[in-house]
């Protein structure tokens, strides 16, 4: 796959979605492949219900900053649909490609009833306006049915991997899944990982 | 996940966080102590030594503060060893009273002094930009601009710091500390040393102006050494329209913005790693390059003023230059740097105009930002810091006479916003919740007469809360203190303190009990479960009630996040469908409009409350403030 001298990754979502692992495990998956990579994460507080970002930054030739300049997102992984937009807002561009998460997680001003938290058809129409492409994946939904939420971030991971937009495929992801993950959690994660992969047949 | 893989072969290439980074160089420097008080964006230095402390034979700690983590790691210094000292910005407030006299009392081994600054407040209460330190104790200043250079300077630092004897000081920030990037390992030092305190050296400041006048002959030494050294660098023509003059990640920016406008054959790009004291040589010859300089930069403008100083005193030799930077108004006084910050001030210097994107992508996300609503920061699930202050603001409503929160720095800090109801009224350094508490105590003689309750955490209460709980002891003032003890310093990642039994490299030691102390002191005390709102209540009234003297309150539940960890949820929690009569109540939704756990949800579909399942980890606490007992708690069996 021919890769530009700058490639940027948004992970977007909300504290406690297991953002940060993804985006390191995405990255170290590139440095063996022998890319520069850089990542800036803006967390800090964020594990107390705040918008976490992850910018992954790829490059054959050089090591970029840790924060995407503006308009210059690539692809944009959202964990929870909101989030999408916020990051679109100032990285997104007419060429980006969305994989988003529809389950929403209510800001806390939102179940406050102060602020709405807009209907499913208008946050589509926005993203889509903001894309070049979309994909929507129910990963909240599937990571239910394997009893651990959290896995919605592998679900995804394998959607991303399936759609073969990276110049890496599952066994490259596995073997950096599995220095990573201590024994008993490899098959669960991998699992994950394939269910985000059979739910491309679908949203093709 | 492992960070610092012991067994990756030197020339492996990781990807590294600044932080790991920085630790990594200070093991192959072959350094012997390391300690350090947690701080965002910071505490990655010490928790990843601490990881491999046992098998390197390192020593590790977590200090009781930032002040006793310096003097800890001096006393390696003193002896011989090399030793490294890691805090955030705010902590070097604490230790700069050991460092401004530490520079003039000079060491043997080599002492690396890390200060993560945080550019924009991600997480701290202030900006602070700590690089006066080292232009204040005339001590080197190091900054890394990459990843693989965090390591790099950190090894090197050592050997600075044995050249002079003295304090190398590094300034991090939160785009190169707590970013990812490439990083080439080296070998390990195996160097073996024993500690020795040599008697006939008198580590004193004394002859002081001596002593002084010495440290100026040493940062002319470091001027020489700064001049060939790597981590300063020129890339650009010959003779180019501007020169920019760049230290840390503001590098890295600099480049992405001159490569996307193109400029790369008009703009050259002298970037500086050895901020204090600047090689005067490197910055004239560049500075002759050419007439326009920018300079960039985060926070204050401390680059600027040491290049323009230069700049004057060489003004014979290079002419006059025209600046551009924060004092200009070309780069923004305030907030952390990116690549459109230095795009702007191109822009404007160069009258080149540049566009990201067309007028009509720009109207939709205009159009966009309508939708999306703030994610404002609360307390997590479960968290038992909500129930505290649900106890406090209702016993200082019942109390009634205007009192309120004297607030303090961790997680319970978010009693500033509307997850702890706007409660915390102050706050500021570490430990001035308690200090301005018994201030406050004091004002009753002039007409006072709002109580206040001062509010700290178990990491804090040993950080900087004892003096003035010992202040407001020895002054007889009328304090309530709750001391929010979750059994962790959890706002920066759980590490060890003196409350807890186990230290940093994970050995068992004595914890020190709160309780005990604050008896010792001479404080009334008492303990509370937050989870028991009728109770916590009724003990924070009556020691509202109580004029004489100081109060303490220990708020104790272990924090939700290292309980989940250790235990599995105890109730599941449900609301019941009949129970709840939703708009019909005239509680006016009271569980999720007033009590703001993120796990319960409005459901706008039936017009009742409903627990989010992904959300909620089963306290339970929820159950006990719904005035029609609709929200159910189960014992999970």
């Amino acid at each position: 796959m021919e890769f530009k001298n700058a490639y940027n990754l948004i992970i977007a979502g909300v504290g406690g979605q297991g953002n940060v692992l993804v985006s390191q495990l995405i990255g170290q998956t590139f440095i063996e492949k022998g890319y520069f990579v850089t990542i800036g994460e803006t967390y800090g507080a964020s594990q107390r219900g705040g918008a976490v970002m992850s910018h992954i930054r790829i490059s054959p030739k050089t090591q970029l900053s840790p924060l995407i300049p503006k308009g210059k997102a690539d692809i944009l992984i959202a964990l929870e649909p909101i989030e999408a937009i916020r990051v679109l807002i100032p990285y997104g561009n007419p060429y980006v490609i969305g994989l988003i998460n529809t389950r929403p997680i209510y800001p806390v001003d939102v179940t406050a009833g102060l602020v709405a938290y807009p209907e499913m058809k208008e946050i589509k129409e926005s993203i889509e306006s903001l894309c070049m492409r979309v994909y929507y994946i129910d990963a909240t939904e599937k990571a239910l049915k394997m009893d651990s939420p959290i896995l919605a971030n592998m679900i995804m991971m394998g959607t991303l991997i399936e759609l073969e937009l990276l110049p890496f495929n599952y066994s490259d992801f596995y073997e950096i899944l599995s220095v990573n993950f201590d024994e008993e959690k490899i098959e669960l994660n991998a699992k994950a990982i394939n269910e985000g992969r059979n739910a491309v047949a679908k949203i093709r | 996940m492992p960070a610092i893989n012991l067994n990756d072969e030197p020339g492996k290439e990781l990807l590294l966080m600044g932080n790991q980074a920085i630790a990594r160089g200070a093991l192959e420097a072959g350094v012997k102590v390391c300690t350090g008080y947690p701080g965002t964006p910071s505490s990655d230095i010490i928790e990843n030594l601490a990881e491999i402390a046992q098998k390197m034979d390192i020593y590790v700690e977590w200090s009781a503060n930032e002040k006793v983590a310096l003097e800890v790691a001096t006393a390696a210094a003193f002896s011989g060893l090399r030793a490294i000292c890691t805090m955030k910005q705010n902590g070097l407030n604490v230790a700069s009273d050991s460092l401004l006299n530490l520079n003039l009392i000079g060491i043997e081994g080599g002492l690396l002094l890390v200060t993560c600054d945080d550019p924009s407040a991600h997480s701290s209460t202030n900006e602070e930009d700590t690089r006066h330190f080292s232009k204040i104790a005339d001590l080197p200043l190091l900054e890394p601009a990459t990843f693989n250079e965090a390591k790099e300077m950190a090894k090197w630092a050592f050997d600075i710091s044995e050249d002079i004897k003295n304090v190398c000081m590094m300034r991090g920030v939160t785009r190169i500390s707590h970013a990812r990037g490439n990083v080439t390992l080296g070998e390990l030092s195996q160097k073996e040393k024993k500690p020795y305190f040599d008697r006939n050296i008198q580590r004193i400041t004394f002859p002081i102006v001596q002593k002084h006048n010495l440290l100026h002959e040493k940062l002319a030494h470091l001027e020489k050494i700064f001049q060939t050294c790597q981590f300063n660098k020129y890339e650009g023509p010959q003779r180019p329209d501007l020169l920019i003059i760049t230290c840390g990640s503001s590098w890295l920016y600099s480049q992405e913005a001159v490569g996307l406008m193109g400029l790369q054959g008009s703009v050259g790009i002298l970037k500086i790693g050895t901020t204090f004291p600047l090689p005067p040589e490197t910055i004239i010859k560049h500075l002759a390059i050419t007439d326009k300089i920018l300079i960039a930069e985060e926070v204050d403008s401390f680059l600027e003023g040491n290049v323009k100083e230069l700049a004057v005193d060489f003004s014979k030799q290079i002419g006059l230059k025209e600046f551009f930077g924060k004092k200009s108004g070309h780069i923004p006084f305030s907030g952390e740097m990116n690549t459109d910050r230095i795009i702007q001030a191109l822009s404007r210097i160069l009258d080149f105009p540049y566009e990201s994107r067309d007028a009509e992508y720009e109207a939709m996300t205009q159009n966009a930002q309508k939708l999306v609503p703030a994610r404002v920061l609360g307390f997590c699930p479960g968290c038992p810091h909500r129930a505290s202050y649900w106890s406090i603001k209702n016993a200082l409503q019942l109390d009634d006479r205007k009192g309120f929160v004297t607030g303090d720095i961790g997680c319970y800090h978010l009693a500033r916003t509307s997850a702890g109801w706007n409660l915390l009224k102050t706050s500021g350094a570490m430990g001035s919740g308690t200090g301005l508490s018994s201030g406050f105590g004091k004002l009753e003689r002039f007409g006072f007469s709002q109580p206040t309750v001062a509010v700290c955490g178990d990491s804090t209460f040993f950080h900087a809360v004892m003096p003035a709980l010992a202040n407001a002891i020895h002054s007889s003032s009328n304090v309530v203190l709750a001391i929010l003890d979750n059994s962790a310093t959890a706002m920066t990642g759980f590490q060890s303190h003196p409350g807890v039994g186990k230290n940093a490299m994970g050995e068992n030691v004595t914890p020190i009990d709160i309780e005990n102390v604050c008896r010792a002191f001479g404080a009334k005390v008492e303990v509370t479960d937050p989870f028991d709102l009728e109770a916590t209540k009724l003990k924070l009234l009556q020691m509202l009630d109580d004029p004489e003297g100081v109060k303490v309150l220990i708020m104790r539940r272990k924090c939700a996040l290292l309980s989940q960890k250790e235990e599995k949820c105890p109730f599941k929690v449900y609301v019941h469908e009949d129970k709840c009569i939703g708009e019909e109540c005239g509680c006016n939704r009271f569980c999720t409009r007033s009590f703001r756990c993120p796990g319960l949800i409005w459901d706008t579909k039936t017009s009742k409350a409903k627990i989010d399942e992904v959300i909620c980890v089963g306290c339970g606490v929820c159950a006990d403030i719904c005035p029609e007992h609709a929200i159910v708690r189960e014992e999970v069996t």
